[in-house]
C-alpha cells in the first residue's frame, strides 16, 4: 500500500481541481458544478479510505518530500505524510464534507449563486485536506490560508447583507491576527531548525534531533525555545479554533449559509487549530531535561482551553438564536479539545475532535433543517412543538443533543468527553481545569436540553401559526422558502442527518476505556488492551451524573415550564389546590433553583455575554481605533511635514531663482549701475589695500 | 540579440512619431507589436540562459578617452527583470487601448520609457547605465503631464525633481568612484573589483544608495510615489510601480552595494545604538513598510491606497537587500518581480477598469455604485490582485515576503517582528478598500445615468497575463531562483559575502 503515500496529494487536489473547473463554468450550470464537487469529494473519500487502510497496516509516519525552494545548501522543502493522525482526519473530513455537499444541494437549491457556492465549498475542502496531509509547516500554513480565505468567502456569501459582510471581515482579520503569531513562529522555527518539514527521516523539525535541540535552548523568561515557538504557533490555532480571546468571530460567522456553518464552523475548519496542535505535539511537549511537570506550552494550551470551555458553555445558556447556541457550544467544545491536548495528549483531544465533528455537523444540519422547515425562523422562542411536524429531524437532533450533552454510555460524546475529564483529573499541575470542564459539561447538557425543549416540545409558537411575515429582512435563509406550516425537509437533507446520527452513536465505541482502539491507533502502538487505571469508574460515574443532572435541570426549567405556560392553569392545581401549593412550596426546588442556580447561571451567562460584547469587542475596537489614530497621524505628518519639507524647499529654490531672474532683467541702465557700483567698490578696496 | 529589446522599443517610438495623428488604431497595434516582440526576445533569452551566468551582449568603445564603453551584459538578475519589464509593457499597452488623445505620441513616449528601462537593466558600463537612467525621466514626465489626471503638473514635476535629485547623487558617487579608481574605466566589474578605502566607501555608499533608493520609494523620500502614481495615466502608473521603482532597487543592489560593500560594514563609533548604514537603511525600510500600510489605511482616494501600498511593498525589497543573506536578497529580487506584476495589476484595476468608467476614485462615491455587480470582472480581478498583494499563498507575494521575513529574522529579528505587523496592516487596508469600493452596502441612490461599459477583451487578456505570471512565480519560485542564484554567487557580489553567504 505504499503507492497511496505518493498519491495522498490527490485527496486535496481533486476538490481543488473541481473548484477550478467550476470557477470557469457559467453561473447557470448548476448541476455540473454541484456534481463535480460531489464526485470529487466522493473520490477523495475513497482515496482517504485507502490511506486509512495503509495507515492501519503501517502506523509510522510515511512521507513524500520534495524541494520547493533551493538556495545553495539550504532548501525549503514541501511534502505530505501519512500517519494515523492524518488518516483519521482525512476520513472524517471527506466523509462529513461529502454529506454536507449532498445536503447543500437541497439547502441552497434556490440560491442564484449556486455554482459559486459549490466552487467555494470545493476549494475549502481542498484547502482543509491540504492542511491535513501537509508534512511541512509551510505547506500547512499555505493551505491554512486558503482555508481562511474560503471561510471568509463563504461567511460573506450573502454579502449584500451587511452583517454577513461584517462578519466575514471580522473572521478573516481576527484569524489573521492569530496567523501572525503562526508566521513568526514558523520563521523562528526555520531559523533554528533549518527545516520546516515535520518528518524527514531523522532531520525533520518534529523528530528527536531538532526537538531535543530546541528543548534545551532557553530564550527570554526561561522559556524553552520549543515552548516559545509552540506558543507562537498556538496563536494561529487560537484564531482558527475560536479560543478566548480570539473567539469573537466564530458566533458572528453564523451569518453564512447553514451548511457552511456545519462544515466549516463546526466540524472541520475550526478543528484545524486543534489538529495543528496535535500535529506539533512533539514540539509542544518537548522536555529538555527529565522533569515531571508538563511544559509551559501545554499548560497554556490547557488553561486557554479550560477558560474557553467554561466561557462558551455559560454564554450558550443565554442565547435565543438556534445557530448561535450551537456556535457558542462549538467554542466551548473546542476548548475541551484543547484541554484534552494539554492534559492527555493528541489521542484524547483528537478523539473528541472526531466525535464532535459528527455530532456537531448533525446538530447544525438539524438546525438547518428546522430553519428550512420554519421558513427561516431562527429564534427558538418562536418555535416549539416541532417534533410533530418534523419527526425525523427531531429524532436525529435529539441524538445529536444527547451526544453533545454526554449522555452516559450510549453516545460518542460521552466517551470522548469522559476521556478528557479523566485526564484533567489526573493532571499534575492543577485540578482547576477539571472543575471548570466539569461545570462546563453540566452547562452543556443544560443548554442543549433547554434548546430542545424550546424547539421541539411545547406548543407551536410560530407567529400566527401560519402566514409568517415573509419580509423577514435579516435572515437570508428565508428568501426563497414559502411561508406556511412547518414541514419536514426533503430526503436529500434528512438522509445525511440519519447517517450522521448513526455515527454520533457508533463512534464512541472506538475509544471506550475498555477498548481504546482509537487512542492506541493514534499513539501508534497496537496493544489494544483494556487499561484499568485508578479512578476510571469514578470519573465515568461523575461525568454521567454531570450529564444527567444537566439534562434534568434543563428539563425541569424548560420542559416543564413550557407545558405549564399554556393559557389554562395546571390540571393538578385546579383539582387539588392545597396539595399543589404544598408540593410547590415543600420542595422549594423551584425557588431555590430560581434563587441560586438559575439566577447564578443567568447572571454568569449575562456577565459572560456582556464580557463578550463589551470587553473583548471593546478591546478589538480600541486596538482598531488606536491603529486608525496612528494612521491619521501618519497621514497628517506625511501631508504637512514630509511633504511640506519638499514643497517649502522647492519654493525657496524657486524664490531664489526669481531673485536671480530679477537681476537679469535686460535693463542696460541697471547693469551699468551695477557695474558702476562694483567699480567703486573695487576702487575703494584697492585703495584700502594700498593704504595698508 | 537581447540588445534588440532596447532598439525595438526606441525604433517603435520613432515610427510612432512619424505616424499621422488620426491613425490611432495603427499606433496601438504597432505599440503592441513592439512590446510583444521585445517581451518575446526577453523570454527567449530567459529560457536560453537558464544557468544565469553573466554574458556580454555588446561591448564596443564609446568615449575611448574616458574609458567609457557601450557595454551591454546580462546575468540572471537582469534577465528576470528584463522579462518582467516585457510582461508589464504588454499589459500596459493593452490597458491603454482606450487612449484617444494623441495616441501615437502617447505610445511613443511609452516605448521610449520601456526602451530606457531595458537599457538600465542591461547596461554593464555604469556611465551607460546612468544615461539610460536619465532617459527614463523624460518620457515619464511627459506621460504624466500630458495624459495624467489629479494635479498632474504637480505630480509630474515632483516626480521629475525627485528623480533628478536622486540621479545627481548617483552621478556624484559614480564620478568619485571613477576618479578614485584611476579614471580608466566605468565598467561595473572593474569598479566593483577596485579596493576603495574603507573611509571612501563609508561616505560614497550612502550617497549612491540613497540616490537610487529615492526612486525605490525609500522612506522618507517616498512622497513622489503616491502623488506621481495618482497623477499618472494608468499605463504610466503601471510602469512606475511595475518597473521604474524597480530601477531604483536594482541600482541599489547592482551599483551601490557591489561597488561599496565595505560601506555596509560597522561604523567605528555607533550612534544611538545603530552601528552601520545597513541598520539605518533596514530600519528606514521597515518604517516604510509600516508607514505606507498605515497611511494606505485611511486614504479616501482609491488610487492613493494603491500608491501607498507601493511604498509599503517597496520597503520589503529594501529590507531584503539589507539582510545581506542569500534568502533575503533572493526574496528581494522575487519581490521586485512580484510587486511589478501585482502592483501593476492593482493600478490597472483602479485606473483603467474603475476610474475610466466611473470618473471618480473616491471610495465613498464608488460604494453606492454596486461595482461588484456592475463590473464583476473588475471586482474579481481586484480581489485576486489584493489577495496576491497581501501575500496569500499561491501568489508570488507570499514567496517573496516569506523569504524576506526569514532573511530578516536572521539579520534583524526585531525588525522581522515589525514586518509581521506590516503584513497584518497590509491585509486590513486591502480589505477596507475592497469592501468600500466593490462590496459596500447597496446604496439607495439611483444607478449611474449611463450604464458602465463592460470590461473589454484587451483588459481581460492583460489582467490574465499578470495574474498568471504571479501565480507561476508563486507556485514554482525555483524557476526564478535558479536563474538569479548563480548571479548572486558570482564574483560581482563577492564583496557582500565575505566568507560565503550566511
Amino acid at each position: 500500500m505504499t503507492w497511496i503515500v505518493r498519491y495522498v496529494c490527490l485527496i486535496p487536489a481533486l476538490p481543488m481541481l473541481a473548484a477550478g473547473i467550476s470557477a470557469l463554468l457559467p453561473q447557470r450550470s448548476r448541476k455540473p458544478a454541484a456534481g463535480l464537487a460531489i464526485v470529487s469529494m466522493a473520490a477523495s473519500f475513497a482515496l482517504a479510505l485507502c490511506a486509512f487502510a495503509a495507515a492501519l497496516s503501517n502506523p509510522s509516519p510515511q512521507v513524500f518530500n520534495f524541494s520547493w525552494l533551493q538556495f545553495g545548501d539550504q532548501t525549503l522543502a514541501l511534502g505530505w505524510l501519512l500517519d494515523p493522525l492524518t488518516a483519521v482526519m482525512l476520513v472524517m473530513v471527506t466523509f462529513v464534507g461529502l454529506l454536507i455537499f449532498i445536503y447543500s444541494t437541497g439547502y441552497m437549491e434556490h440560491d442564484e449563486n449556486f455554482t459559486r457556492f459549490f466552487c467555494f465549498l470545493a476549494l475549502f475542502a481542498g484547502g482543509m485536506l491540504g492542511v491535513i496531509i501537509a508534512n511541512s509547516l509551510l505547506l500547512l500554513f499555505m493551505c491554512w490560508e486558503i482555508v481562511g480565505l474560503t471561510s471568509y468567502l463563504l461567511i460573506g456569501f450573502w454579502y449584500q447583507n451587511p452583517r454577513a459582510a461584517a462578519a466575514a471581515k471580522k473572521a478573516f482579520i481576527t484569524t489573521r491576527i492569530g496567523d501572525l503569531g503562526f508566521l513568526i513562529g514558523m520563521v523562528w522555527l526555520y531559523a533554528q531548525a533549518h527545516t520546516l518539514l515535520f518528518y524527514d527521516s531523522g532531520r525533520g523539525a518534529l523528530e528527536s534531533g531538532a526537538v531535543s535541540h530546541l528543548a534545551v535552548t532557553t530564550t527570554i523568561y526561561g522559556l524553552t525555545l520549543s515552548s516559545a515557538i509552540g506558543l507562537l504557533i498556538f496563536c494561529g490555532a487560537m484564531g482558527k479554533s475560536g479560543q478566548v480571546p480570539l473567539h469573537v468571530w466564530l458566533p458572528d460567522a453564523m451569518e453564512g449559509p447553514t451548511p457552511v456553518s456545519a462544515l466549516i464552523h463546526a466540524a472541520t475548519m475550526v478543528a484545524a487549530g486543534v489538529f495543528l496542535i496535535a500535529r506539533i505535539y512533539p514540539l509542544m511537549s518537548a522536555h529538555g531535561v527529565e522533569v515531571v511537570t508538563p511544559t509551559i506550552a501545554l499548560q497554556v494550551v490547557t488553561w486557554v482551553g479550560a477558560i474557553t470551555a467554561l466561557f462558551g458553555a455559560t454564554v450558550a445558556v443565554a442565547q435565543w438564536d438556534i445557530k448561535r447556541i450551537l456556535a457558542y457550544s462549538t467554542v466551548s467544545q473546542l476548548g475541551y479539545m484543547m484541554i484534552g491536548l494539554g492534559v492527555g495528549g493528541p489521542a484524547v483531544g483528537m478523539f473528541h475532535l472526531i466525535t464532535h465533528a459528527f455530532f456537531k455537523a448533525l446538530l447544525f444540519l438539524g438546525a438547518g433543517s428546522v430553519i428550512h422547515g420554519c421558513s427561516g425562523e431562527q429564534d427558538i422562542r418562536r418555535m416549539g412543538g416541532l417534533r410533530k411536524y418534523m419527526p425525523l429531524t427531531f429524532l436525529t437532533y435529539g441524538i445529536g443533543m444527547l451526544a453533545l450533552s454526554g449522555f452516559p454510555l450510549v453516545v460518542s460524546g460521552f466517551w470522548s468527553k469522559d476521556a478528557i475529564l479523566y485526564s484533567a483529573h489526573h493532571w499534575s499541575v492543577s485540578q482547576l481545569p477539571f472543575y471548570m470542564a466539569s461545570l462546563g459539561a453540566l452547562l452543556t447538557a443544560f443548554y442543549m436540553t433547554r434548546q430542545v425543549c424550546y424547539v421541539f416540545f411545547g406548543t407551536l409558537r410560530l407567529p400566527g401559526h401560519g402566514p409568517v411575515s415573509h419580509s423577514e429582512p435579516d435572515s437570508e435563509d428565508t428568501r426563497h422558502h414559502g411561508a406556511g406550516h412547518p414541514h419536514e425537509s426533503p430526503a436529500v437533507m434528512t438522509a445525511p442527518l440519519a447517517i450522521l446520527a448513526f455515527f454520533a452513536f457508533a463512534l464512541g465505541f472506538l475509544g471506550t476505556p475498555l477498548w481504546p482502539w482509537f487512542q492506541s491507533f493514534l499513539n501508534g502502538d497496537h496493544s489494544v488492551a483494556a487499561e484499568h487505571e485508578p479512578g476510571l469508574v469514578a470519573t465515568m460515574a461523575a461525568s454521567s451524573v454531570i450529564a444527567l443532572l444537566g439534562i434534568f435541570l434543563g428539563w425541569l426549567l424548560y420542559g416543564r415550564q413550557s407545558i405549564a405556560t399554556c393559557e389554562a392553569p395546571d390540571v393538578l392545581e385546579r383539582a387539588q389546590p392545597q396539595t399543589f401549593r404544598v408540593l410547590h412550596q415543600a420542595y422549594f426546588i423551584d425557588a431555590i433553583y430560581d434563587a441560586t442556580f438559575v439566577r447564578l447561571t443567568r447572571w454568569t451567562a449575562k456577565l459572560a455575554d456582556l464580557l463578550d460584547r463589551f470587553l473583548f469587542h471593546g478591546i478589538v475596537q480600541a486596538i482598531s481605533f488606536g491603529v486608525l489614530g496612528l494612521a491619521w497621524v501618519d497621514s497628517f505628518v506625511d501631508n504637512y511635514v514630509v511633504n511640506f519639507g519638499f514643497d517649502s524647499s522647492w519654493r525657496s529654490i524657486s524664490m531664489g531663482g526669481r531673485a536671480m531672474a530679477a537681476l537679469q532683467g535686460g535693463r542696460v541702465q541697471a547693469y551699468l549701475r551695477y557695474i558702476g557700483l562694483a567699480l567703486v567698490a573695487l576702487v575703494l578696496y584697492l585703495l584700502w589695500g594700498v593704504a595698508r | 540579440m537581447l540588445a534588440w529589446t532596447i532598439y525595438i522599443s526606441f525604433f517603435g517610438a520613432a515610427i510612432l512619431l512619424l505616424l499621422p495623428k488620426r491613425a490611432a488604431s495603427l499606433a496601438r497595434c504597432l505599440a503592441l507589436l513592439a512590446a510583444t516582440s521585445a517581451c518575446g526576445i526577453a523570454l527567449a533569452a530567459f529560457l536560453r540562459h537558464r544557468t544565469g551566468e553573466l554574458f556580454t551582449i555588446v561591448d564596443k568603445p564609446w568615449i575611448a578617452s574616458l574609458g567609457i564603453r557601450y557595454h551591454l551584459a546580462a546575468d540572471g538578475i537582469s534577465l528576470s527583470l528584463v522579462l518582467l519589464t516585457g510582461i508589464v509593457a504588454i499589459a500596459g499597452v493593452l490597458f491603454s487601448w482606450d487612449i484617444d488623445d494623441r495616441t501615437n505620441q502617447f505610445f511613443a513616449f511609452y516605448l521610449l520609457l520601456i526602451g530606457a528601462v531595458y537599457g538600465v537593466f542591461l547596461s554593464y558600463d555604469l556611465f551607460l547605465l546612468f544615461v539610460f537612467y536619465e532617459i527614463v525621466i523624460i518620457p515619464k514626465y511627459f506621460l504624466i503631464a500630458n495624459w495624467g489626471s489629479t494635479r498632474r503638473e504637480y505630480g509630474a514635476m515632483k516626480l521629475a525633481i525627485y528623480s533628478i535629485v536622486g540621479s545627481a547623487m548617483v552621478l556624484v558617487g559614480l564620478i568619485a568612484a571613477y576618479v578614485a579608481a584611476g579614471s580608466s574605466s566605468m565598467a561595473l566589474d572593474k569598479l566593483a573589483g577596485f579596493p576603495f578605502s574603507a573611509h571612501f566607501q563609508m561616505v560614497a555608499f550612502p550617497v549612491v544608495f540613497v540616490g537610487f533608493a529615492i526612486l525605490a520609494g525609500l522612506w522618507p523620500f517616498h512622497t513622489w510615489a503616491p502623488t506621481g502614481h495618482v497623477a499618472a495615466p494608468t499605463a504610466a502608473s503601471m510602469l512606475l510601480a511595475g518597473v521604474v521603482m524597480k530601477l531604483g532597487a536594482y541600482g541599489c543592489l547592482r551599483v551601490a552595494m557591489t561597488l561599496f560593500p565595505v560601506g555596509l560594514g560597522p561604523w567605528s563609533h555607533p550612534v544611538l545604538g545603530i552601528d552601520s548604514w545597513r541598520e539605518v537603511f533596514a530600519a528606514l525600510a521597515v518604517i516604510g513598510i509600516l508607514y505606507g500600510a498605515l497611511v494606505a489605511l485611511v486614504q479616501r482616494d482609491f488610487k492613493f491606497v494603491i500608491g501607498y501600498s507601493s511604498v509599503s511593498h517597496m520597503g520589503f525589497i529594501l529590507l531584503g537587500l539589507m539582510t545581506l543573506n542569500l534568502m533575503g536578497l533572493s526574496g528581494a529580487i522575487i519581490q521586485m518581480i512580484s510587486h511589478g506584476l501585482i502592483g501593476g495589476l492593482l493600478f490597472a484595476v483602479v485606473g483603467r477598469m474603475v476610474y475610466a468608467r466611473t470618473h471618480t476614485r473616491e471610495l465613498a462615491a464608488l460604494g453606492p455604485m454596486n461595482l461588484s455587480s456592475a463590473l464583476p470582472f473588475a471586482a474579481v480581478t481586484f480581489v485576486v490582485a489584493g489577495m496576491a498583494g497581501m501575500g496569500l499563498p499561491g501568489f508570488s507575494g507570499f514567496v517573496a515576503e516569506l523569504m524576506i521575513v526569514i532573511g530578516a529574522w536572521r539579520a534583524f529579528p526585531v525588525l522581522a517582528l515589525a514586518v509581521g505587523f506590516g503584513i497584518l496592516i497590509g491585509i486590513v487596508y486591502v480589505w477596507r478598500a475592497m469592501q468600500k469600493a466593490f462590496f459596500a452596502e447597496r446604496g439607495h441612490e439611483l444607478p449611474p445615468p449611463h450604464p458602465l461599459q463592460p470590461i473589454t477583451i484587451p483588459e481581460k487578456i492583460a489582467a490574465a497575463l499578470l495574474i498568471a505570471s504571479s501565480v507561476a512565480v508563486g507556485l514554482y519560485p525555483q524557476m526564478v531562483l535558479n536563474i538569479i542564484q548563480p548571479a548572486l554567487h558570482s564574483l560581482l557580489f563577492a564583496g557582500l559575502r565575505p566568507g560565503g553567504w550566511q
